[in-house]
């Protein structure tokens, strides 16, 4: 710098650069950078269209006691099972002492409707679908369901009673819109 | 040596250039068409804002959903709108339950449960518009070989599309001129293209009934169903502009800034 | 280093010390764009616009990233997935538009810069190189942007497709097998769609290269000035930070805020209307044109109407239209005036505004229909076009007789400036050698 005709002193220099016009044009350069960055970040969050499927509405008339379907909420499936009286009284049997995640099936299903099992058919493990939803399918030593990935039973509340599953089958948000339609979500 | 070969080529693009300029050119007769072809009119669109310059304008809601209502009505019988959702309804004003009651009257292809045959089911807030016919095919088999264009995106895919539709839609009661034969099933609008259109008078007084009392002329409805359609192209619009404002006001304020940095920079250096 | 008396780097914290010894970027950045790199000090607004190149490189790089993350290269989805970036991705009606315009931008922004080069003679030596690998920039975007454009499978994006890989078929013998191979059919469809969409990714990375590059070459000899006389001694010469990092801020200010009014305001206004209907292959629009910026080229692709030497006009325009870009490679060798500045040129000068309303009558005749009286003026602007670079510019280079020219930047600065200035020069100032 000092070979510059003008340039200036160290001194005067640093002077200079905390001028206030130094510091409020890059904090403004800086506030308009982080700006723009929220649009090229948030692009990357669901688009209009996923949101838009937030909520699905099954229909239940069809679905005979002992019967479960396989639904799609949210890109992930979920069980919705009519429970038996038999398999309901078996889920109420079970003291909660022996339960890792104890919950009655009560807490786990709708006043009014305790026949109703509406669980997330994603293993509390690694995330794989368990079976037991289906006809002929491996219900699991439980009579609830199966996860075949690492061998984890679920009983008729769908609650986790041996394997490596930590906690019992998601309950997802929903309500009854009529005693046969539920919205999940 | 380099400049002795550009030398030369250049020499030889020129000549071909310059023979092919002199050469005497083919009388091209006038397209009688053209004589008849009228460019659209100008009309004054309230959402491009003060002076129409199209910065501070928003849509009116009122407007959009009376021309919802002639796009339901008289168009979609023909012209289909499958890039918009019914779910995109409740940006122009209209409630969830309005949103769900519009869908459900529609009906989309589906696959039933039980035998996997093709059947249909009533339309849900996050299906799009179902298209009037399944196929191309099926549409110019439908309307004497013409392909009604779907109008998702017809604002902007026309030029000065705005006034090109408000025109195309006012345009029918103009006569040919003396001598201009209008071809069988085909229909006289001097703003089309070829001034021959193969859809007929859409519009005429009164078609629709406005549940706000607005006087349904052909003029209204036109206005109407364009701005709709311009919100069907440009969803955005709104949105657009007003980051667009505070976006300039911002970079305004960082170009005086940064000007501002410059001259103290630059204070006392000659260049 | 070819400027002794330029800044070193000497970092003075000890951590800054410890990356300086394991991996010296901070160096790298410091002699490239900051304190270490001397600038001319009277280079003047018109040099900003390589800056501004690099950022509408890098605004495409990034929008254009974002954008592939919800494209669908395929000629069933194409179309419908833009519009779902455009309808449903959160702002991606934003990016989409300023990915858009962006190129539009970039080219305008090459267009100056190009055009301030053939000023002041920014192509002669000792930078050549320099020059070259600009052209090799400009035609590598040109081929990315022909190829974005594709993208969308709209109207204009499938007969552009269309007519570009139909040039190729001009070339005799093989010209029909290099087209099939170049679309991977018989016309254009999928395959091409789907690497067209690979090579759009791949070739701004590799513009990203030859920047590198050809920075890595500018700061050789560094950049010229308005004089045209090279830079003697520290006295010509600023510090590139701070000087021109403030003055280029300025530029890049205002070039965001025409970017905005653009992308905000009149997002499509550079776009053609047709590219929102749908590819049809059994449907031509009735006046296919490229995107605007290819207009001058495709005014002379076009301006050859005339079978000659056995040469079918096909032909003649694909190759002049191919030479009309290629023939910059040779501009250092064409133009062999020493002096560089078109200010000390009287009679380059004028040429150069007629090359420059030669090259917007070429640009307005390449957008317009192809009717008389259209081809004949685009006929005899193109014939301008290679007589300027193939005939004049030589001829003048030995006919012309520049004005006198300041000794150094300096004196010129100085002489400006007035008395004061001058007499504030310390002596390393009149210890520059005198030309």
């Amino acid at each position: 710098m000092a070979t510059h005709p003008e340039a200036t002193t160290d001194a005067a220099d640093s002077v200079r650069r905390r001028d206030f016009i130094y510091v409020a044009t890059g904090a403004f350069a800086g506030v308009g950078a982080a700006t723009v960055a929220w649009p090229f970040i948030n692009q990357m969050n669901p688009s209009a269209d996923v949101r838009a499927l937030a909520t699905v509405e099954v229909d239940l008339s069809a679905i005979q006691p002992g019967q479960a379907i396989k639904t799609i909420w949210q890109s992930k499936p979920v069980f919705v099972r009519n429970l038996t009286a038999a398999e309901q009284t078996a889920a109420r049997k079970v003291p909660l002492s022996d339960l890792r995640d104890p919950q009655t099936l009560d807490e786990r299903t709708k006043a009014d409707h305790h026949n109703w099992l509406i669980t997330l058919g994603v293993c509390t493990h690694l995330g794989c679908v368990p079976l037991g939803a289906a006809e002929g399918e491996n219900k699991g030593d439980y009579g609830g369901y199966f996860c075949p990935c690492h061998g984890s039973h679920y009983d008729t509340a769908g609650r986790i009673r041996r394997g490596p599953a930590p906690t019992n089958l998601v309950v997802p948000a929903y309500a009854f819109k009529t005693p046969t339609l539920i919205e999940i979500g | 040596m380099v400049r002795f070969l550009g030398f030369g080529v250049g020499l030889v693009f020129v000549l071909v250039l310059l023979v092919a300029a002199l050469l005497p050119r083919d009388d091209v007769p006038a397209d009688p068409i053209k004589a008849i072809h009228e460019h659209p009119r100008s009309a004054h669109w309230q959402q491009d804002g003060p002076l129409g310059m199209g910065v501070f304008g928003t849509y009116d809601r009122a407007q959009l959903q009376r021309g919802f209502q002639v796009y339901k009505e008289v168009c979609s019988a023909c012209h289909g709108l499958r890039l918009v959702a019914f779910r995109n309804l409740s940006e122009i004003g209209f409630s969830e339950a309005e949103v769900k009651a519009l869908a459900k009257a529609k009906d989309v292809p589906s696959i039933n449960s039980q035998t996997g045959e093709e059947t249909t089911r009533p339309a849900l807030p996050s299906d799009h518009f179902p298209s009037p016919f399944p196929n191309e095919t099926a549409a110019r088999a439908a309307n004497n070989n013409a392909l009604p264009p779907d109008l998702s995106l017809i604002v902007k895919a026309r030029p000065n599309g705005k006034n090109y539709i408000h025109s195309l839609l006012t345009g029918y009661d103009e006569t040919a001129p003396k001598g201009f034969d209008v071809p069988q099933g085909l229909h006289f609008n001097p703003y089309f293209h070829s001034v021959n259109i193969a859809m007929a008078k859409p519009l005429n007084e009164d078609q629709v009934t406005y549940a706000d009392g607005t006087k349904a002329t052909v003029d209204q409805m036109a206005m109407d169903v364009v701005a709709f359609l311009q919100w069907a192209a440009e969803p955005e619009l709104e949105k657009r502009r007003q980051i667009g404002v505070a976006s300039l006001i911002f970079l305004g304020i960082l170009t005086l800034l940064a000007f501002l940095t410059y001259r103290r920079v630059w204070a006392g250096i000659a260049h | 280093m070819s400027f002794p008396w330029a800044n070193h780097y000497e970092p003075k914290h000890p951590l800054m010390q410890w990356v300086d010894q394991r991996l010296p970027l901070p160096r790298l950045v410091y002699n490239a764009v900051g304190a270490g790199y001397p600038v001319p000090r009277n280079i003047n607004y018109w040099y900003n616009f390589g800056v501004l190149a690099g950022v509408a490189l890098m605004i495409q790089i990034i929008t254009g990233v974002v954008l592939a993350m919800h494209f669908s290269a395929h000629v069933t989805t194409a179309f419908d997935s833009v519009e779902h970036i455009m309808r449903n991705v959160n702002s991606g009606w934003m990016i989409r538009y300023m990915h858009m315009n962006g190129a539009s931008f970039f080219f305008i922004v090459v267009y100056f810069h190009i055009f301030r080069g053939l000023y002041y003679g920014s192509y002669k030596a000792p930078r050549e190189v320099v020059w070259m690998l600009g052209v090799v920039i400009f035609l590598l975007m040109m081929a990315t942007a022909f190829m974005g454009y594709v993208l969308p499978w709209g109207q204009m994006s499938f007969w552009g497709a269309q007519v570009i890989t139909s040039l190729f078929s001009a070339i005799p013998l093989v010209g029909e097998t290099i087209r099939t191979w170049l679309v991977g059919g018989f016309a254009p469809d999928n395959a091409t769609l789907t690497r067209f969409f690979s090579l759009h990714y791949l070739l701004p990375f590799v513009i990203l290269g030859v920047v590198i590059l050809k920075i890595w070459a500018l700061h050789i000899p560094g950049s010229t000035n308005p004089t045209g006389v090279e830079v003697q001694g520290p006295q010509d010469t600023l510090p590139f930070h701070p000087y021109f990092t403030a003055k280029d801020f300025v530029g890049i200010c205002v070039y965001l805020m025409l970017f905005a009014i653009f992308v905000f305001f009149m997002p499509n206004a550079m776009g053609h209307p047709d590219n929102y209907i749908p590819a049809n292959p059994l449907s031509t629009p009735s006046h296919i044109v490229p995107e605007w910026y290819f207009w001058p080229f495709y005014a002379i692709l076009r301006a050859f109407t005339i079978n000659f030497l056995w040469i079918p006009a096909k032909l003649w325009g694909v190759i002049a239209m191919f030479a009309s870009i290629l023939l910059l490679f040779f501009l250092p060798w064409l133009d062999s005036s020493r002096v560089k500045s078109t200010a000390y040129r009287p009679m380059y000068k004028i040429w150069f505004w007629v090359l420059v309303v030669d090259v917007l009558i070429l640009a307005y005749c390449g957008g317009a229909p192809a009717e008389e009286p259209y081809v004949r003026i685009s006929q005899i602007a193109a014939a301008y076009y290679f007589a300027h670079f193939l005939i004049v510019l030589p001829i003048l280079s030995f006919i012309e007789k520049p004005l006198p020219m300041p000794n150094s930047i300096a004196e010129s600065v100085f002489a400006k400036a007035g008395h004061k200035d001058a007499a504030a020069a310390p002596a390393g100032a009149a210890a520059a050698p005198a030309e």
